[in-house]
């Protein structure tokens, strides 16, 4: 078969899922969960048996759990037999039919980002014949990661195809227990993403899911695991920053990343779910668990995120540098403004011998927005010559809004060395009006002042996510001053 | 000749405290005015006036500039419009690189005014020319804007935007305080490298030092919010020589 018939093939195969998404779009599961629910997802994920022992397992475990109240975010509290664990793709007759049914304040935003007319389609939802462009477009991209040997595909089809490694990997950096929403998560999750990279080789392209096509509808419950072999390196990128529609109000999802000797791991986000209403009415509850261990020697696993959206963020990516010479970082922007709240941070344990970490968190709070970092860095016994440096920064906006910092330090090894600097800064009436007696209108010097805040965060981002992420956070604060 | 500048009794306040009381003064294309005057008369009130700091409340009086009325424009209009003004505390901008923040600033004015933007490479080029004349380091231009940079680099750094910004009118506040007399030359330098038919500045300063440098055509002496006399380069010396305290009893009387 050549190329141009292999393509053809992928089409049509692309199709025939298309179909069956379908099909079952009658079937969604009553909201409610118990065992019969779990069941029901596995049997439709046609997944092998251990994984529903594996889920079941969680859901016993959850069950004997409290949600945690610990964080510095206040909201009502989730109602888990309100929500309906399997919910089939949202049919097209409730989609908008065309972009004039859009929310027009969604279509300025998307302007104001310049994404092309068919994507803004996709992202607000609009119900699409097929998107053929995209679907060429992912078809020469995984040939081409095929050819390294690369595996990139859902977490279902992993299950499927590749057992052995999700037998192996699942659940290791996060057990099923490891909290509440990881355990919620365990039981009930419905697709995600899987990335192997085989020793020594380089991911020839950054992975992100947005050339995924059946990443679309994942759900509330995702699950990511990516596994870097020895050598081998991967950038991976998720989410987007146009604000995407979402009928889920509560987001559980679990990050697994394993590097093994040599690897290194770059893990991108930019979050923009919707924040709600100005009073977080409506918005999007994002509870996440994300956590890479630097298994091997030498290895490196960096995590950098824009957070920008959700009414409420629970998230702290961290690093297990178990490796000798590991190294673990953490580059973070949290933005919110008008009722939205953050709690978010990272964890860094420093186990083998000469581990790095570095922790860079800007924290910006506008109108009533409250941020807080939370960061824990523990030097075990064992962590000889362990370093850390922290260096969290909050910058405020207004008078109503709040910046919180809660970090944690755990040293049991007198050779490590553990520095933690933060600063509170408020952005200015002297500072705009400098800008402004240079021409700058308010706007671009608000813009200018934020982004040189988060300058040293969008430095680790790819370059095209960087320039995204810049224009973002302008929009995001668009109308913060003043 | 029409007057660039005209301001009539003009009454400002801050926090309902009145600081200018009825300020009025003239001034033409191409001339050079000195402000002088001791603490607290309302000398940098008067400049940040002028830029359109919001904080100051007008109360009455009027202020034309180039026939308009400069009290309705916003800061950034007034730039457009060839205002400048070297602050006296230039603010700090962390992580804004500086000679992304010129050009951000060279460009806002030149778009407001429907030229063409400049692109980095003539940019660079540009600043590099104007960076030389003042003998300063290219240094600065990596730097994040007046992070980190002594009281001489900031004022440097002022009047380095200034040359390349070129005003139509340079309010200059305060811009000798804290100088040493190197830099004070080399600031000078740079003001008087704009000195043009077309171009007016408004020196404030404190010291007859600073005017030993920038001739001016015009000396004002500012006192309890107006302005209490008005002479040539010599009343500055007079000055310098006897102090504010006759002038004001004078005007007191």
């Amino acid at each position: 078969m050549d190329a141009a018939e292999q393509q053809l093939a992928e089409l049509a195969k692309a199709g025939y899922e298309a179909g069956f998404v379908s099909n079952i779009e009658s079937e969604t599961v009553p909201p409610g969960l118990d065992e019969s629910v779990i069941r029901y997802i596995s049997a439709r994920k046609n997944e092998p048996e251990f994984m529903l022992e594996w889920r079941l397992e969680a859901y016993q475990k959850w069950l004997a759990m409290e949600e945690p109240d610990w964080a510095h975010l206040k909201y009502t509290k989730i109602d888990y037999q309100s929500i309906s664990y399997f919910s089939a793709p949202k049919s097209a007759a409730d989609a908008p039919k065309s972009l004039d049914e859009v929310d027009p304040e969604l279509l300025r935003v998307y302007e104001k980002l310049g994404i092309p007319l068919e994507e803004q389609k996709m992202l607000a939802g609009v119900a699409v014949d097929a998107v053929f462009d995209s679907v060429s477009v992912a078809t020469t991209f995984r040939k081409q990661l095929a050819e390294a040997g690369v595996i990139f595909c859902s977490i279902s089809e992993a299950m499927r195809e590749h057992p052995e490694l999700i037998k192996k990997y699942l659940g290791t950096v996060v057990p099923q227990t490891d909290n509440f929403f990881a355990a919620l998560n365990a039981a009930v999750f419905t697709d995600g993403t899987f990335v192997y990279i085989p020793e020594n080789t380089r991911c020839p392209m950054e992975l992100s899911t947005y050339f995924r096509i059946n990443e679309r509808n994942t759900g509330q419950f995702e699950r990511t695991l990516i596994i870097a072999d020895k050598g081998s390196y991967v950038s991976y990128l998720e989410g987007c920053t146009a604000p995407q529609r979402d009928e889920n109000q509560l987001h559980a999802a679990v990050v697994e990343l394993i590097a093994l000797e040599d690897a290194y791991i770059k893990y991108s986000t930019v979050q923009n779910w919707y924040p709600g209403d100005e009073n977080g009415k409506g918005g999007i509850y994002n509870f996440v668990t994300k956590r890479g261990v630097c298994a091997g020697d030498r290895s490196r696993i960096s995590w950098t995120q824009v957070e920008t959206g959700s009414s409420i963020t629970w998230k702290y990516p961290s690093c297990v540098l178990k490796g000798d010479d590991s190294i673990g970082e953490f580059y973070s922007v949290a933005v919110t403004r008008g009722a939205q709240q953050a709690d978010t941070g990272t964890k860094m344990f420093h186990i083998g011998k000469n581990t790095t970490s570095t922790i860079v968190s800007k924290g910006i709070s506008a109108d009533r927005g409250q941020n807080a970092y939370r960061g824990l860095v523990r030097m075990n016994k064992g962590a000889e010559n362990g370093r850390n440096h922290t260096q969290c920064d909050s910058l405020l906006i207004g008078d109503k809004c709040g910046a919180h910092t809660f970090p944690y330090i755990e040293v049991a090894n007198p050779t490590a060395k553990v520095e933690h600097e933060a600063t509170t800064s408020k952005i200015g009436e002297d500072q705009l009006f400098y800008c402004r007696q240079r021409g700058l209108s308010e706007e671009d010097a608000v813009s200018m002042i934020v982004n040189g805040f988060c300058k040293e965060v969008f430095n680790e981002l790819p370059m095209e996510f960087a320039v995204e992420a810049r224009k973002l956070l302008a929009i995001s604060l668009e109308g913060a001053v003043g | 000749m029409e007057h660039l500048l005209s301001i009539k009794d003009l009454h400002a306040s801050i926090n309902g405290k009145e600081i200018l009381k009825g300020f009025s003064l003239d001034m033409k294309a191409g001339e050079v005015h000195a402000i002088m005057g001791p603490n607290g008369s309302g000398k940098s009130t008067l400049s940040k006036v002028l830029a359109g700091r919001e904080e100051y409340e007008v109360t009455s009086g009027t202020v034309i500039y180039k026939g308009e009325n400069l009290l309705e424009m916003s800061p950034e209009e007034r730039a457009h419009q060839g205002i400048f003004m070297a602050f006296q505390y230039p603010v700090e901008l962390p992580g804004v690189n500086n000679t992304y923040f010129m050009q951000a600033s060279l460009n806002a004015i030149r778009k407001a005014r429907g030229e063409p933007e400049l692109n980095s490479l003539n940019f660079m080029k540009l600043v590099r020319t104007k960076l030389k004349a003042l003998e300063m380091d290219e240094n600065l231009l990596k730097r994040s804007v007046n992070t980190g940079f002594s009281g001489g680099e900031m004022k440097r750094n002022e009047i380095l935007q200034m040359t390349l910004l070129e005003p139509t009118l340079s309010i200059l506040d305060e811009t000798d305080s804290g100088l040493d007399i190197d830099a004070l030359k080399m600031v000078s330098k740079g003001v008087n490298s704009l000195r043009s038919p077309e171009r007016s500045m408004l020196v404030i300063t404190h010291y007859q030092r600073l005017l030993d440098y920038i001739q001016p055509d015009y000396v004002h002496v500012l006192s309890g919010g107006r302005i209490i006399r008005s002479g040539d380069k010599s009343l500055a010396l007079e000055l310098e020589e006897k102090g504010y305290g006759w002038l004001q009893q004078e005007a007191a009387a």
